[in-house]
């Protein structure tokens, strides 16, 4: 039997040219959120209109982590919890380059929670997209210091107790300049949240709630990613300004959405500069 | 002492042994667990996660591996017998609080499911690569011990060792695992509590007032005392005299219990010492054929189940081969090589990494015997053919080597054509 | 004057040899330190931070070792030559980072200023206690290349002498000295820019799309470097690489990555070793040693020798990789081997292997306290030779 060759004209999407299409396809699950930051974030580069070849992206170990290896600029696979460290010292080697943080909430506010917090306080000029999928997925599904009261995970077999972070308020109370936190199901939002943050010079930080397919909706009998977007739908509440201390996380309920903080303080390299002139 | 029933779920399993080495530190009367997920570990963790509160015992999930380990010293001190589970990189940032704990005398056990290093490497794949680093990683001198099981039977027998040697030496030890024991699944029988022999912690029985926290019995080994005790204890990583106090202090000439001090020399010496003294107690070999060998394959851990295959069809061949397995790799046996040095031609190292212990055999042989070593990056195990290959270069072989040789792997002539530095001292030339 | 200019203070000054490893340093050309206070490593970090202004450089306190070393090894990535300085719990913490430099294969430098003791140990006393630390410190298989000084001219040459190794063969490289030498004050010469020899790192010179991070050529096997920012796009990671830098995840992939990371070093040892020998021609005995240990042992010899023991010294320069062929070609002519060390013995054991039975080695051990003084070495080879 003849096989019918379907002749089709080879169409290229607008984002390939940010994205390694060589590697494609990715490694993430069907219903994850993470895929939804990438494109957020390949939009907003594409409105920045950057100098690509001066936009570096550093990231972690985890899901989120894997983000460096799919976007066509400058990018780095670093250890956990030190993407923050590492891009510190990226900057403070060529500050002219954007250096940009991808990496989840397990990777940044865990074991990294140090350096968020102090570079953070120093204001360095970075960017930090931190996707909170509530779980360390990568790894198999173990409890995050995000994990609300009383999810299930393989490390709280019989439910989560510890209170979990609120990203938001311990961004602000460290000294962050810019905080927003929007959904994997707010693309149009995230994006100019992502732009914004960009734009803004300081460390600013982008929480992106997103769906875990694989884990935290699956062992949580929550349904599969598109179950989770359609609470994120129900459940999402934006309210802009909003005081960071109101922001927890509970289980399954309301999720408040919008931008926190926008605030000025001098950078770390504004301040460098003052004092090696001084 | 026999292990408590209560700690024991006796029955015959099929699982793997990352969950095996759970139960077995449970059975040993494991009552604290701080650890960090990472591959290839993390099955360890959830098991005794989920069996934790059965049995009284504390699991917590820390940020980070610095910090699971820093909780494990302090658990430890509070009078549990704690352990901590990880892999490569996780094992990296304990290393300064291994230095502390070691240190300060601590009794606690890291279980290591070693994967490809170095840096992030192969997250989910094999390698025995972190061997030496159990050893020296972290700063100064100080002594553990090391266990390399190779099956999940051994990873439950071997963890309750572990924390038997950990108790009776005073010391960190090493439970020197790899992914790809970790994550075989094989039948592990776990025996009745009364068949299970566990070494219950050596606590100070005098008087509180004559009590000195460092003053040892022959074993070198001090009895240890837990906080809350009433013993005011003072634990110090500086190093110490054998009241615990830090030798710095008795510079001073304002401290004015130097009349009444009995002994300030530091006791650096005897974190070294109280190994290597009592090295013939804790090593522990496998011999097979070896009476009439003529060459020996040294092995540990996973490659050691290969190295069975490769013997066997050695001895089919008319090859006199035997091999020496490693069940303690630390300390090493430097008198068993010694002499095995002098009755055989040489000894074949097979290591998932590029040469680690191979250099301890070496050390050992004196030059009396030669030594080559099968290499093999990770992420998977060794081919028989390539340790049968060495064992049978090494008989061909008449010269005395000036060095460790560097066999030839299938997998290397696959990848790089041919052998890389054969190709580099080529060029060199 | 310009920026170079300031940085070089050709002459002869007074100078410790923290002082001098700042300067070091300076005139190699780093101009980022990333670091965590930490006695007795701070010295250098003085001494850059009163120079920093004059050159323009960047000094950052990060919140511990860890961070230090991340952000060393993300400025190496940006062009600059980067350094961090510490003692031995600090270098412990940086174990996993020390890793990803060499997977990464990024140029920087660490100090270890040793102290006495393990963990916190005696902070004001010297050690030599993180000598097999430097070698296996990580996990994973890796070569690292360590070095050795003995005072603070020493401190001065063997700071450049690293910076320019770590270029030339795109690897960490560790400077292993101790409290003793970082404080001691002798005459140091400076000299002019164009005397100063340094290897800067290989950059790739081909076109844009076809550069793969990772691919290296049989001369060398070091791969081509970029900076960020210059529009290679290019992405690396401490997972198992193939040559785009992309993760693979099997041992064929392994085996191309890391034996060819290890074989770096391995076979290009014999340009990388530096050793000093003194009368080794026609010794009975010869004292190996490095660091401030070197000092004492040196003394030792020459009191052996006009006592009629015909000694010799062996002094490492450079500690890993160690001189393998050079012992083993020693060990055939000799009787024995005494090493003093400043710690249980490490650096013996490498000795002891490298001897292969052919003379015989004997650790001894040199006390902190003892530094500065020789006898105790001296009557041990007396004693020794006698029998």
């Amino acid at each position: 039997m003849e096989s019918v060759q379907i002749q089709q004209k080879e169409k290229r999407h607008p984002m390939e040219n940010l994205l390694r299409m060589d590697r494609m396809p990715h490694i993430w699950c069907t219903g994850c959120g993470i895929g939804n930051a990438v494109s957020a974030f390949a939009d907003a580069l594409a409105i920045l209109d950057f100098d690509l070849d001066k936009v570096c992206v550093v990231s972690g170990i985890g899901c989120t982590g894997r983000v460096a290896g799919y976007i066509k600029v400058d990018s780095f696979h670093t250890t956990h919890g030190r993407a923050i460290p590492y891009a510190t010292g990226i900057k403070l080697g060529n500050p002219d380059l954007k250096v940009i943080v991808i990496s989840g909430d397990g990777d940044l506010v865990s074991i990294g929670g140090n350096h968020f917090v102090h570079a953070a306080r120093r204001n360095i000029d970075l960017t930090v997209i931190l996707v909170n999928n509530f779980i360390y997925a990568m790894t198999g599904g173990q409890v995050a210091p995000t994990t609300p009261i009383p999810a299930y995970t393989t490390t709280s077999p019989f439910g989560n107790f510890e209170t979990p972070s609120n990203v938001p308020q311990l961004a602000e109370a460290a000294g962050a300049v810019y905080v927003a936190r929007w959904t994997a199901l707010h693309m149009r939002r995230l994006t100019y949240s992502i732009v914004d943050a960009c734009k803004k010079p300081g460390f600013s930080v982008v929480e992106v709630i997103s769906p875990c397919a694989m884990y935290y909706s699956r062992i949580n009998k929550l349904g599969d990613g598109l179950d989770m977007m359609r609470f994120y739908y129900d459940h999402s509440m934006i309210k802009h300004g909003e005081p960071t201390d109101h922001l927890e996380i509970d289980y399954q309920k309301e999720i408040i959405v919008g931008k926190f903080v926008d605030r000025e303080r001098p950078t770390f390299s504004e301040s460098m500069k003052k004092w090696l002139e001084g | 002492m026999k292990a408590n029933p209560s700690d024991v779920f006796t029955g015959t399993y099929y699982i793997d042994g990352d969950v095996a080495a759970a139960y077995g530190a449970l059975a040993a009367g494991c009552k604290f667990l701080g650890g960090y997920p990472i591959t290839p570990s993390t099955e360890a963790a959830e098991a005794f996660a989920r069996k934790a509160p059965y049995v009284g015992a504390q699991f917590i999930q820390m940020e980070d591996e610095l910090g699971s380990i820093a909780s494990v010293l302090g658990a430890s001190w509070a009078g549990k017998k704690s352990m901590t589970i990880t892999s490569g990189p996780g094992y990296s940032l304990m290393m300064e609080n291994i230095g502390l704990g070691a240190a300060m005398e601590t009794p606690f056990v890291i279980i290591n499911i070693q994967r490809s290093g170095p840096s992030t490497g192969v997250p989910t794949s094999t390698g025995q690569a972190d061997i030496m680093q159990s050893r020296w990683g972290a700063n100064g001198d100080y002594e553990i011990i090391a266990l390399a099981p190779d099956s999940p039977q051994e990873s439950f027998d071997f963890t309750i060792k572990a924390f038997n040697l950990a108790e009776r030496y005073r010391v960190p030890v090493m439970f020197m695992a790899d992914e790809c024991v970790g994550h075989m699944t094989e039948k592990v029988v776990v025996p009745d509590a009364s068949e299970i022999e566990i070494e219950p912690r050596r606590f100070y029985k005098g008087k509180k007032e004559e009590y000195i926290p460092y003053k040892r019995d022959k074993d070198l080994v001090s009895p240890i005392v837990k906080a809350g005790d009433g013993y005011h204890l003072y634990v110090t990583g500086l190093t110490h005299d054998e009241r615990g106090y830090p030798i710095l202090d008795n510079l001073s000439p304002f401290n004015i219990d130097q009349a009444k001090v009995r002994n300030k020399k530091s006791t650096n010496q005897y974190l070294v010492d109280k190994i290597r003294k009592n090295k013939d107690k804790i090593i522990e070999l496998q011999e097979n054929q070896l009476d009439d060998a003529e060459v020996v394959i040294v092995s540990y851990g996973i490659t050691s189940r290969v190295s069975y295959r490769a013997l066997e069809q050695a001895r089919k061949e008319g090859i006199k081969a035997g091999m020496l397995r490693l069940i303690t790799v630390w300390p090493f046996p430097d008198d068993r090589i010694t002499e095995l040095a002098k009755k055989v031609k040489g000894f074949v190292v097979p290591e998932i990494n590029y040469g680690q212990i191979v250099f301890e055999v070496d050390r050992c042989s004196h030059g009396e015997a030669n030594t080559i070593l099968v290499p093999h990056g990770g992420a998977s195990v060794h081919k028989p053919d390539d340790i049968l290959g060495a064992i049978k270069k090494i008989m061909a072989d008449d010269k005395k080597y000036d060095n460790i040789v560097e066999y030839t792997t299938s997998l290397e002539k696959q990848v790089f054509k041919g052998c890389l530095a054969e190709k580099i001292r080529k060029r060199q030339r | 004057m310009n920026e170079i200019d300031k940085a070089f203070l050709t002459g002869t000054h007074h100078l410790t040899g923290s002082q001098a490893c700042a300067e070091g340093a300076l005139s190699a050309g780093c101009r980022f330190l990333g670091y965590y206070p930490v006695f007795p490593s701070f010295d250098i970090v003085v001494r850059f931070a009163e120079r920093i202004r004059e050159v323009q450089g960047v000094l950052i306190q990060m919140e511990d070792e860890i961070s230090a070393m991340a952000a060393v090894l993300g400025a190496s990535w940006t062009g600059k030559r980067a350094m961090t300085v510490t003692t031995g719990t600090g270098f412990a913490q940086m174990a996993e980072h020390i890793g990803l430099g060499v997977m990464l294969e990024t140029p920087c430098v660490i100090v270890d200023v040793q102290r006495e003791g393990a963990s916190e140990g005696n902070p004001c006393s010297p050690g030599a206690g993180d000598m097999m630390q430097a070698r296996w410190g990580s996990h994973g298989d890796y070569e690292i290349i360590a070095l050795s000084p003995n005072s603070p001219q020493e401190m001065y040459d063997m700071t450049i002498k690293a910076f320019s190794l770590s270029e030339k063969y795109r690897t960490p490289v560790a400077l292993m000295t101790d409290t003793a030498v970082s404080n001691m004050k002798e005459q140091v010469k400076i000299p002019d820019l164009k005397d100063i020899k340094i290897d800067t790192r290989k950059y790739y010179k081909g076109k844009k799309e076809k550069y793969l991070p990772f691919k290296y050529d049989l001369n060398d096997l070091v791969p081509p470097m970029v900076d960020i920012g210059k529009g290679y796009r290019f992405h690396v990671t401490g997972l198992t690489h193939d040559e785009r830098g992309y993760p693979v995840m099997d041992d064929a992939c392994q085996e191309l990555n890391v034996h060819r990371l290890i074989q770096k070093i391995r076979l290009f040892a014999d340009e990388i070793v530096d050793f000093e020998e003194e009368k080794t021609g026609d010794a009975d005995v010869v004292v190996v040693s490095y660091g401030a240990t070197s000092n004492d042992a040196i003394k030792a010899v020459h009191q052996c020798r006009k006592e009629g023991i015909k000694a010799g010294s062996f002094r490492l320069k450079t500690v890993w990789p160690f001189p393998e062929k050079k012992i083993a070609k020693l060990a055939k002519k000799i009787k024995r081997f005494v090493i003093p060390e400043m710690n249980y013995g490490q650096i013996c054991l490498e000795v002891e292997r490298c001897a292969r039975g052919d003379a015989e080695t004997q650790f001894v051990f040199h006390a902190p306290s003892k530094v500065g003084e020789s006898d105790h070495i001296t009557k041990l080879i007396q004693k020794a030779m006698k029998k």
